[in-house]
């Protein structure tokens, strides 16, 4: 279950005189049950990107292959590639529209065709896996918390059973608690259902801890692809896109230049802490 | 400068008849007291009624109970609107929603538009604004093309040329990128450092408030905790129990000192832990 | 496609059309559409045609921005076209099936399109060479008198000039709300009338609850600025002739001296 994108450009107002590249020769590989982070300052071509993924832009040269299919062919299926690759985009909560929670949730499966009690089972299940109990199903969504709209919103993509999930910003606005849970969240749906996330965001923090893979995206071209801990050891160019590294790695950074004997990638807390004890002692 | 004496707000919801449904208490028995020139950040959860607060600063919200005041002045009293929300601007979370006009200098003279300043004032009042702001190059520009940092800063420039005394930002960063982030608050530092201005910063980003006066926590309409960062940010899982957290560096120190390592009590930036740990290793 | 509409929006250039007067410009307008209604020729036509190219050039507006601005009309244009090549009875030229296209069914249908094209482009420029701010300053002085008759007009005023600047963001959302169901499997496409009409639903539905709220934050924003009518308020802009006004006059008073001798 693999997608692969090939030198894709796309460009904005195509055939006028404002047209701008968005997307330059961009390639990449999303192989089975990775957890991906794609950082990049607003307006560096990450939303593009990713609109790519599931069919909702055209690229205007390049292919894109989903399990070695063409997706620009005459005979693909979009709907297939639509429900395999799930995209919540930002402020998800604001695209509820039913008039309960379930209905909701059951309005992709219902547009992918699948009979209704397949389709009810895949909701609720959702529902369950972001965890929205069982007393709110028959709720109006417009009545919930903002938190709690924003997991429905993901169990309306989630319900359709994809195998990739491509999520922009999902934290954005929650507060500290509510933005570590919604990542566990993710996490968990990870490990236990083997679906693919990719993860964009504007915390270094975070994809910092969960992303295996980190994709940095600027001026339209992807300028790193690596593990999280290689990327960020290039903190110089990091901030010259308008992108920071975590406060950990910095804090480790400069211990190391201190003369401290510490690992420099350090990417969470708990390593630098671990770090930190291992080199004064 | 700002005054809450024992404020409360009730968010009463009635059904359809009328009648009380439920009421929510949003603010419970709030006293604050604001210095001039004091840069003050509130910290809270979703739904900790921290924004309630900050829209009583300018009266856009009066107490049920207890009062408000502005210098003097009680917000419930309507004379005194227009003056108080001359004297306390406030920043909005969305930067499209609260940018009025279609050029970027004509909506920073709204706000002096609506308290009837002269013409040529409200032009230099304009000029000085976006440059405090660092906006002056992007003045005849529509705001759609501006970045949300820079959305941002107009905003701030609208409520500047208003000569407020004290600009309540209700989480100006929310929506924005890291760079975006950081432009908006390296601006109201230097609004708070130069020009006098007293800052309420209302944020979930911990790191942002670093560098604030005075720190107020707050849960379930309540001030729970209240002080320096460096007082506030020791009670780690105090703050994990009100769903918020403390910069990394923090909490890599408190871990550290858990352990058994001779720290100062509260670290909060990276130069600071560094010259502790590099201090400790030289002895 | 949304994207693409540029009709109503500002075109932030410098130019002597820009400097002008917005009462100028909005009687102008006014006149200039009048001229169109009392024309009855294409020698009438002609003139506002090379009225409107004028203005263009002077205003430095690219042609091709200025065309654009008809692209959301094109549909009516075609469907008043069709209707009168068709259904203008006189001297038969063509049949097919029931229809049957007459001489005048031609002229008219061209004199129906020119008249629709330059009225949309005509009054498009305004807003074009106008701000917001501008224009709505404009009409609150032209309409000023109705206040006498209790007519909010500071009020109407200032609505109009807010939802052209929310044009673009409502049609930006509009386009992510849509992309979004697209992801959940919506199909806006395919199906009869009514099944396309319920597609809408799950995209008009978050467009306005997401209107509400930003009326709602944008309200309060304005209240906390001290917005508070129009009482009181002084203008950053405010009104004042030029000399560029007197010649826009007298080149109007052109084009109303056409109106009458023009036939």
């Amino acid at each position: 279950m693999s997608l692969i994108l090939d030198k894709i450009n796309y460009y904005y107002g195509k055939g006028t005189a404002f047209e701008s590249a968005a997307l330059k020769n961009i390639s990449l590989a999303i192989p089975d049950g990775e957890f991906i982070g794609i950082i990049g300052h607003t307006g560096s071509g990450k939303s593009t990107l990713i609109q790519h993924m599931n069919g909702l832009i055209k690229a205007d040269s390049g292919s894109i292959y989903y399990n070695g299919k063409d997706i620009y062919d005459k005979d693909f299926k979009m709907t297939d590639l639509r429900r395999k690759v799930g995209l919540v985009f930002q402020y998800p909560e604001h695209q509820l529209f039913e008039a309960t929670v379930i209905k909701d949730v059951l309005f992709g499966p219902t547009n992918m065709g699948m009979d209704k009690l397949k389709a009810e089972l895949a909701a609720y299940g959702a529902l369950k896996a972001v965890g929205i109990g069982d007393d709110l199903i028959d709720a109006s969504p417009f009545e919930l918390s903002g938190g709690q709209k924003r997991r429905v919103a993901i169990a309306g993509v989630l319900a359709m059973s994809p195998e990739i999930l491509v999520l922009d910003e999902p934290t954005a606005g929650l507060d500290p608690a509510g933005r570590t849970e919604l990542l566990n969240l993710l996490k968990e749906i990870h490990e236990t259902k083997g679906i693919t996330v990719i993860l964009v965001s504007h915390s270094m923090e975070d994809v910092a801890e969960y992303a295996e893979r980190l994709i940095v995206i600027d001026e339209g071209e992807i300028k790193y692809d690596d593990e999280p801990r290689k990327v960020f050891a290039h903190a110089d160019e990091l901030r010259k896109m308008g992108l920071e590294i975590p406060q950990c790695t910095e804090l480790m950074g400069k211990l190391a230049d201190a003369g401290l004997n510490v690992d420099r990638s350090c990417l969470t807390v708990e390593e630098a802490v671990n770090s930190i004890i291992g080199a004064i002692s | 400068m700002v005054n809450f004496d024992k404020v409360t707000f009730e968010y009463i919801r009635r059904d359809e008849e009328g009648n009380v449904e439920s009421i929510n208490k949003a603010l419970d028995g709030i006293d604050l007291d604001v210095k001039k020139g004091d840069f003050i950040a509130i910290l809270g959860a979703n739904g900790s009624g921290k924004s309630t607060l900050a829209r009583h600063i300018n009266a856009l919200l009066t107490p049920t109970e207890g009062t408000v005041y502005i210098e003097e002045m009680d917000t419930k009293d309507e004379d005194n609107l227009l003056n108080i929300r001359q004297k306390t601007g406030m920043v909005f979370q969305n930067p499209d929603n609260q940018i009025i006009a279609s050029l970027v200098e004509e909506d920073v003279g709204f706000g002096p538009e609506n308290i009837g300043i002269p013409t040529k004032e409200i032009w230099e009042r304009v000029a000085f604004a976006l440059e405090k702001v660092g906006m002056t190059a992007y003045r005849e520009k529509s705001p759609n093309n501006l970045s949300g940092g820079q959305k941002q800063r107009v905003a701030i420039a609208g409520i500047l040329a208003m000569k407020p005394e004290c600009i309540v930002l209700d989480e100006p960063t929310a929506m924005l990128d890291p760079k975006g982030r950081r432009e908006v608050i390296e601006t109201i530092t230097e609004l708070n450092k130069k020009e006098g201005i007293t800052i309420i910063l209302i944020t979930h980003y911990m790191t942002e408030v670093v560098g604030a006066d005075k720190v107020y926590v707050m849960n379930g309409g309540n001030v729970k905790l209240s002080g320096t960062p460096r007082e506030i940010f020791k009670e780690v899982d105090l703050l994990k129990e009100y769903k918020l957290d403390v910069p990394q560096v923090t909490e890599i120190a408190h871990r550290l000192r858990q352990q058994g390592i001779q720290l100062p009590d509260c670290i909060l930036t990276v130069d600071e832990l560094v010259a502790a740990l590099g201090a400790g290793i030289c002895l | 496609m949304l994207r693409d509409m540029t009709i109503g929006q500002y075109y932030p250039v410098e130019s002597p059309i820009h400097r002008l007067d917005p009462r100028t410009k909005f009687l102008g307008t006014i006149i200039y559409v009048v001229s169109l209604f009392l024309f009855k020729t294409f020698w009438g036509f002609l003139l506002a045609g090379g009225f409107l190219v004028m203005v263009t050039i002077l205003a430095h507006i690219p042609p091709k921005y200025v065309l654009k601005g008809m692209r959301p009309m094109l549909f009516l244009l075609l469907f008043m076209m069709i209707f009168n090549l068709l259904l203008t009875p006189g001297e038969v030229i063509g049949e097919w099936w029931i229809f049957s296209v007459t001489k005048e069914g031609i002229y008219a249908a061209l004199f129906m399109g020119l008249r629709l094209a330059l009225l949309v482009l005509g009054s498009s420029l305004m807003t074009y060479t106008t701000t917001p701010n501008k224009l709505t300053s404009g009409m609150e002085s032209v309409f000023g008198f109705l206040k006498v008759f209790k007519v909010p007009v500071h009020e109407m005023a200032m609505m109009i000039s807010i939802a052209l600047r929310f044009i673009p963001i409502l049609l930006e959302e509009t386009n992510k709300i849509m992309k979004a169901q697209q992801a959940r499997g919506a199909d806006f496409e395919s199906g009869g009338p009514i099944k396309r009409a319920k597609a809408l639903i799950p995209i008009l539905v978050p467009l306005f609850v997401s209107s509400f709220r930003r009326a709602g934050e944008l309200a309060e924003a304005m209240e906390a600025r001290c917005y508070h009518g129009g009482d009181g308020r002084t203008k950053m802009k405010p009104l004042k002739y030029h000399k560029g006004d007197l010649i826009a006059y007298i080149l109007l008073a052109g084009l109303v001296a056409g109106c009458i001798f023009i036939p």
